[in-house]
């Protein structure tokens, strides 16, 4: 009686177009004061400290390689994402074995992992004699250092084209493959000319995220870089030595770099055109044989399993050894280094669920005023592009700056300082997908139901809702998994409260007081994570089972 | 040239659906062929058969007398209309129309001939630059013609090509379609359920249901003498008269209908008390005021009047409650008013006997 009451004044209340506005204003509010106006202001409230570095040759030699690294590493590995990944994605979206949904769901491996336990189990295989380097009787194949992260950002932008890429090569129309087919073009004249240039946006959009994560991405390459720094390793121990000056001359140009490539990959994306004037009719006549074609499948499935697969999974095996030895009851009784563990990790399962509540009720309306663009075509274009700012810039500089900003605010506690800080880097994945989502429904269906008497309270229950209930739910997932694994912003801003992501780093850096935490309970720790990871990851394909998929 | 041979071939969708069941074909060359059926009854699966886009069960297919089970589509030198015309969203109308000569790396001046030679064929010269979304439904029609035309096939597929345009267009367009077929000397087979269209443009019809073909045969073989009761009612209109066979004599057979009354069709391959149905085309049937019992005559109350141009329709109720349908020519002949008495009547050998349906006649004559 209450809830039907309250639903009855909620209607009500929806259709007097003022107390719309007022929502559809707050969620603009909220989105500018807590998500993207904080780290502006706290870069320009720093302004003055930037020249700092430039009295220091080497600092500034050292911040130019780590910027030059940081774009030049994304860059290579999103190429070579593409070139890995585009033929696994075919393989995946085109096969007709019945093994291909493990493939696909083994591909999903890298991206549901937590980065630092990527970073670990990659650290383990590569680089320590546990590793694949006992094989080459060595202790190190590959020493920690830019190869490694190349290895690492490679790993877990895989996962990002393969599954922007299946879903394209899913929705795409056959049929106009079919058409060129019958035209005389061999398949894989048929799949350059033809298919690729009408996948190009997909394309694009699957660059841009691979591009953007490594850009990103800070806890894992911490433990994988040794000495070698990237921007996101050079803001870390610049914070470290509390050189504030350079910590925010590297974040800005790092924000900065990274909106003008975005915008500019935006604009100029479309313009680029994949070239299908030139054929090569019995070249690539003979390059689609079966042999070929075999050939090609089973590479792209050796490198997924020896580049990318096996070193995320070999976490497991140090942690498997954990269990059966006495490492787990330790863990379980928390003793020892455990109790902090558990602490953290209970921390960042609060922390993601708060801030996926939160996302909720402030994203929604944004992704309901962009998608139906309610404030006119041209602003809600903008509002589209500033809402991925904070998806497209690396996590650590969003963090640093954001805690430059809520630092003027001694009222402001470190657990409101770190909400705030997932909060900016999780609102954009929730916002896209339920944009997206919304977009997706005929606006024949609002109409239907506003027409049948419905005010706009009850159409968004009754008709959008509904609808997109899939979405808000894998949305929700997504942005918990991405809270809880948040790394670089978490260390910017934190002072004493670490979440399970930053512990690890401490643990595999032997940071004090951790430098005696041993390699088996460093695997478990990483292991439970990946234990809870995949349990998400499972309920997620339960619940999505047969939507959006073939 | 190309004549295409399909034998028992069987085609499978999972382990219930069978959309082409042990069906046997044969297209002449330099022959309109049409495969007219309802939805779902294979013809656009045999057509992708044809085209190699899939491979049959079971059966072989055949093009120019060669076995081409295990051929790609890329090799068997078809051209192939799709219904949704299937147009290089990314291409304009010249690269969509030169992308077979290209793909087939024929000299470019040879190309452009060809180009040019096709797009002025189909009246769309001035629409080089356009891309596909700047084209009405009409004119991607005729794009996907030139293009499927440019590509040098001399078998020519066409699935539903029409049907995504409205009802002018379309049938302007499907003489236009034929016209070009003829003249170039293509051998052409055409999917399609309009069986208006069929008629018009074929030289001969494959009429399908679930799987199976009926009957094959030119546009007035299937009109005039359907050798099932299914042909009798997608082809055209009938009107179906359940009864049962008191007599065959001199080729001639008895049929008492429900009520007793007594009807005589040319047919003696039916037996005495055989179960049957009569169809009669409902332009076939007279209709008088004069109260008259005759043979062949039934009397009824005229239940429904529509004008429909040239024709004008009747519903008759007839003195056994059985419905049929009349239709005469509007402006040669006196008109009747709903409630009139009337005398329906038709001539024997204009009607046609079918054994009553196993399943019943209603599943018989269903279109799904």
């Amino acid at each position: 009686m209450v809830s039907t009451n309250l639903t009855r004044f909620l209607d009500s209340l929806s259709s007097k177009r003022h107390v719309r506005h007022l929502i559809y204003s707050l969620s603009i509010i909220i989105f500018l004061a807590l998500i993207l106006t904080p780290p502006i202001l706290g870069i320009l409230l720093k302004w003055n400290l930037m020249g700092e570095i430039f009295t220091q040759p080497n600092l500034t030699s050292r911040a130019a390689s780590a910027i030059y690294a940081s774009f030049a590493i994304a860059l290579f590995v999103s190429i070579i994402d593409i070139l890995a990944g585009l033929p696994m994605a075919w393989f995946i979206a085109r096969g007709k074995s019945q093994w291909l949904s493990v493939l696909d769901t083994l591909a999903d491996i890298p991206f549901i992992l937590p980065t630092v336990t990527l970073g670990y189990s990659l650290l383990l295989f590569w680089s320590k004699p546990e590793g694949i380097s006992s094989l080459f009787g060595g202790n190190s194949l590959i020493t920690p250092g830019w190869l490694l992260i190349i290895l690492l950002h490679f790993t877990f932008s895989y996962p990002v084209i393969v599954r922007v890429m299946v879903g394209a090569l899913l929705d795409y129309k056959i049929v106009y493959e079919e058409a060129s087919r019958t035209l005389g073009a061999a398949p894989l004249t048929a799949d350059r000319t033809v298919t690729l240039p009408i996948l190009k946006p997909a394309l694009i959009a699957a660059f841009v995220l691979a591009f953007a994560r490594s850009i990103s991405e800070t806890g894992a390459t911490f433990l994988v870089a040794g000495t070698f720094e990237n921007g996101p390793v050079f803001i870390k121990n610049a914070r470290e030595a509390q050189s504030e000056g350079p910590l925010v001359l590297v974040s800005f140009i790092l924000i900065a770099v990274s909106c003008m490539i975005y915008a500019t990959i935006r604009l100029l994306g479309t313009r680029l055109k994949i070239p299908v004037k030139k054929v090569w009719p019995l070249a690539e006549r003979r390059l689609s044989s079966l042999g070929v074609t075999t050939f090609r499948n089973l590479s792209t499935i050796a490198i997924f399993l020896i580049l990318v697969l096996t070193p995320s999974l070999f976490v497991a095996f140090p942690a498997v050894y954990a269990v059966t030895g006495g490492t787990l009851s330790q863990a379980l009784t928390g003793s020892g280094v455990w109790q902090a563990y558990w602490q953290s990790l209970t921390l960042s399962y609060l922390l993601g669920m708060v801030v996926t509540l939160l996302n909720i009720l402030i994203g929604l309306p944004m992704a309901v005023l962009i998608a139906r663009k309610r404030v006119g075509r041209a602003p809600s274009t903008v509002l589209d592009v500033l809402v991925n700012i904070p998806m497209i810039v690396p996590s650590i500089a969003l963090g640093a700056s954001l805690g430059i900003f809520w630092g003027n605010f001694a009222f402001v506690p470190e657990v409101l300082l770190l909400i705030f800080s997932h909060l900016a880097i999780t609102y954009p994945y929730f916002v896209r997908a339920m944009t997206a989502a919304i977009e997706r429904i005929d606006m024949d269906l609002e109409e239907a139901s506003r027409i049948l008497g419905a005010r706009p309270f009850a159409v968004f229950r009754t008709v959008i809702l509904p609808l997109t209930k899939y979405s808000m739910f894998s949305g929700a997932i997504m942005m918990f998994t991405r809270s809880v694994d948040e790394t670089g912003a978490t260390l910017a801003v934190y002072k004493t409260l670490k979440t399970a992501p930053v512990l690890l780093v401490d643990w595999v850096t032997r940071k004090p007081p951790f430098a005696s935490v041993s390699p088996l309970e460093i695997s478990l720790g990483a292991g439970f994570l990946v234990v809870f990871s995949f349990v998400i990851l499972l309920v997620l394909r339960f619940v999505t089972k047969g939507r959006g998929r073939a | 040239m190309p004549e295409v041979r399909v034998v028992n071939v069987t085609k499978k969708f999972g382990q219930k659906i069978v959309a082409v069941d042990n069906v046997s074909l044969h297209v002449k060359d330099k022959e309109y062929f049409s495969l007219l059926g309802p939805s779902g009854c294979g013809k656009t699966t045999l057509l992708r058969l044809i085209a190699g886009l899939i491979k049959p069960d079971e059966g072989e297919v055949y093009i120019e007398n060669q076995l081409v089970n295990d051929v790609p589509p890329e090799e068997r030198g078809i051209g192939f209309v799709f219904q949704t015309f299937a147009l290089f969203p990314h291409m304009n109308t010249w690269d969509n129309v030169t992308y077979g000569p290209r793909v087939k790396a024929l000299e470019k001046e040879k190309s452009e001939r060809i180009g040019r030679e096709v797009l002025e064929m189909v009246r769309l010269y001035e629409r080089l630059d356009a891309f596909p979304n700047e084209l009405s439904g009409g004119m991607m029609q005729r794009v996907a013609l030139a293009r499927a035309l440019a590509a040098g096939a001399k078998l020519l597929l066409l699935d539903e090509p029409l049907g995504q345009l409205d009802a002018k267009v379309r049938n302007e367009l499907r003489y236009e379609l034929r016209r070009m077929v003829k003249e170039l000397e293509l051998t052409a087979i055409h999917v399609t359920h309009d069986q208006a269209e069929a008629m018009a443009i074929s030289d001969r019809i494959a009429v399908m249901k679930k799987g199976r073909i009926l009957q094959v045969g030119t546009p007035e073989e299937l009109y005039m003498r359907p050798q099932h009761i299914f042909v009798a009612h997608f082809i055209g209109e009938s009107n179906f008269l359940e009864g049962y066979v008191t007599r065959v004599e001199s080729g001639e057979a008895t049929i008492e209908l429900r009520g007793g009354i007594l009807v005589r069709s040319m047919d003696e391959t039916k037996k005495k008390g055989d179960k049957v149905v009569i169809a009669v085309r409902p332009e076939v049937l007279a209709i008088e005021k004069e109260r008259r019992r005759n043979t062949n005559t039934l009397l009824g109350e005229v239940e429904r009047v529509r004008f429909e141009g040239t024709n004008i329709r009747y519903e008759v109720r007839l003195e056994n409650e059985d419905m049929v349908v009349v239709v005469r020519p509007a402006l040669r002949e006196e008109w009747f008013n709903v409630g009139e008495k009337v005398t329906v009547s038709f001539p024997a050998e204009k009607s046609l006997v079918f054994v009553y349906p196993e399943k019943g006649l209603g599943e018989e004559l269903s279109v799904e």
